[in-house]
């Protein structure tokens, strides 16, 4: 009875121009990114977006390369919804929706290449860097995907590892004392919108996303869109497709700014 | 497969994919109706090498009681590959794609689903992949959705699927395995065709909003294609049991 109440009245708001906490249909909550608030990871990032918090961690390790890409090395994305970020968060193995955000993250960061995996090698076929990305939300109020995408991509640009060198044994020795950067190519961006009724709304507040038909996810590089993710139990049409995909490239612009600045700035 | 540093020709200049096809030809696409007997609805789909089995459980009591919901029916989906249904032995229990997967499938066709009609009870959808080859979730889609009907669910519409790549710069449709791992895109897409309405999108390689929007369109005339097949299948079931039960009443 209540979703059907709140519904009723985001949907109201929605048809002259509103959102039920007094933001424009395409405007994003505050947000403020925090970076290396982790001494002891590579990197780190804190994001808030509005309520919601999340956090992202890199750290380093040499592993072996997979079979397939000898000379790459390994990227890993993985999230978890904490029961300390929501009364409707359990403790246990990541569930489908951790699952799928730590999945759409990880193809956004892939496709956009945005770590230059083949510079993370270090013996052919023998060692290389692998890149762990953990993901923890904090504070669920809607849109974990984004910001969890902002923190992880934050975490990412100013991480510092360590160098590894071969001495003539062969052997890889890690020089903790020397840190170098992670070899980055591109800044990938993701942006949410969903669909409420017939209206498209960008950063769903929790409010929205519990009464929401269906979000549309798209990660943004240099203009050009390198993942999608629908989701949700209704559908879209291709106009209101589209037009969500173009709503979320300008919001990705101006993400991309703020990243920019905020990674510059420390 | 490619070997690093060797790029495959996918597609020659005259626009034939390795196995004969233009970019708008999806592969020989075979579709059967209520195939096993134990489910309330099933069937069995053929794309090309990709091969499926679908089931549909239900309206049935939920187990555990309290996922019920008063007011719709819960809709359950498991999308699972065999392990030998792919090059490498795959363990068999379920992936972190397989998860991902069975969840985007079941938002794929629950738009489709009149769900309000069976407060307090659970549709199962189980789906196996027996022979992967590409577009498996979209052949699990088109399986799945003909199974759902089969078993006399109420639906608004069925849903169709196709996916969409790019390989050696053009758009092809119903990417198979090769295309997928060597070409530069994926781009997984369903539809309630009759509606025109979209249930499943993920695009996974880079391109611009123009190459989406012809994209969509590409697979969305693919997709109406598709939807004639599944509807055939269906009529094949009817006709096949009228057969069988007008032998019944001679015998």
């Amino acid at each position: 009875m209540m979703p059907k109440l709140k519904r009723q009245e985001i949907v109201d708001l929605l048809s002259s121009g509103r959102r039920i906490d007094g933001r424009g249909l395409e405007e994003l909550r505050a947000l403020e990114i925090r970076c290396r608030t982790v001494k002891n990871a590579e990197g780190s990032a804190e994001v808030r977006l509005g309520k919601t918090l999340a956090i992202a961690g890199v750290k380093t390790s040499v592993g072996t390369p997979f079979a397939d890409t000898p000379n790459m090395g390994v990227m890993i994305v993985n999230a978890e919804f904490l029961p300390i970020a929501s009364p409707t968060f359990e403790p246990g193995p990541p569930d489908e929706n951790a699952i799928e955000l730590a999945r759409v993250i990880d193809r956004g960061l892939r496709r956009a290449g945005m770590i230059d995996l083949e510079q993370l090698c270090i013996v052919p076929g023998k060692a290389v860097w692998e890149v762990w990305i953990d993901i923890y939300a904090l504070n669920h109020d809607g849109n974990l995907m984004d910001a969890s995408a902002l923190a992880a991509v934050a975490s990412i640009l100013t991480a510092e590892m360590p160098k590894a060198m071969v001495n003539e044994k062969g052997e890889v020795m890690i020089n903790k004392s020397e840190k170098q950067k992670l070899p980055i190519k591109s800044i990938p961006i993701t942006v949410t919108i969903a669909k409420i009724g017939d209206k498209l709304v960008a950063d769903p507040s929790l409010d929205e996303e519990e009464v929401a038909d269906a979000f549309l996810t798209a990660t943004f590089v240099k203009d050009n869109v390198c993942a999608i993710q629908k989701r949700g139990e209704k559908s879209l049409t291709a106009e209101e497709t589209l037009r969500a995909l173009q709503i979320a490239r300008q919001r990705a612009r101006e993400l991309l700014k703020i990243v920019k600045e905020v990674v510059g700035s420390g | 497969m490619s070997v690093k540093g060797k790029e495959l020709t996918l597609i020659s200049p005259d626009g034939r994919r390795l196995d004969g096809r233009r970019p708008d030809d999806i592969r020989e696409l075979k579709i059967k109706a209520g195939i096993l007997e134990n489910a309330g609805g099933s069937a069995y789909v053929e794309l090309g090498n990709t091969k499926i089995y679908a089931a549909v459980y239900g309206p049935r009591e939920v187990h555990p009681r309290h996922l019920a919901l008063p007011n719709r029916a819960v809709i359950r989906c498991r999308y699972h590959m065999t392990p030998f249904s792919v090059e490498e032995r795959k363990s068999p229990a379920p992936t972190r794609r397989e998860i991902e997967l069975s969840k985007v499938i079941r938002e794929s066709l629950t738009p489709a689903i009149i769900v309000e009609q069976f407060p307090f009870s659970a549709i199962d959808i189980f789906i196996e992949v027996i022979n992967a080859d590409g577009s498996t979730r979209c052949a699990s889609i088109i399986a799945a959705s003909v199974a759902l009907a089969s078993a006399g669910i109420p639906m608004k519409d069925l849903v169709a699927a196709c996916s969409v790549g790019k390989i050696n710069g053009v758009l092809v449709l119903d990417v198979t395995d090769v295309e997928d791992k060597n070409g530069e895109v994926d781009m997984s897409f369903a539809m309630m065709p009759n509606r025109n309405e979209i249930t499943l999108l993920q695009l996974d390689g880079v391109l611009s909003l123009e190459e989406i929007e012809r994209a969509i369109s590409m697979t969305s005339k693919a997709c109406k294609e598709i939807y004639e097949k599944q509807k055939s299948a269906l009529k094949e079931k009817y006709i096949e049991l009228r057969k069988a039960v007008e032998e019944g009443a001679r015998t």
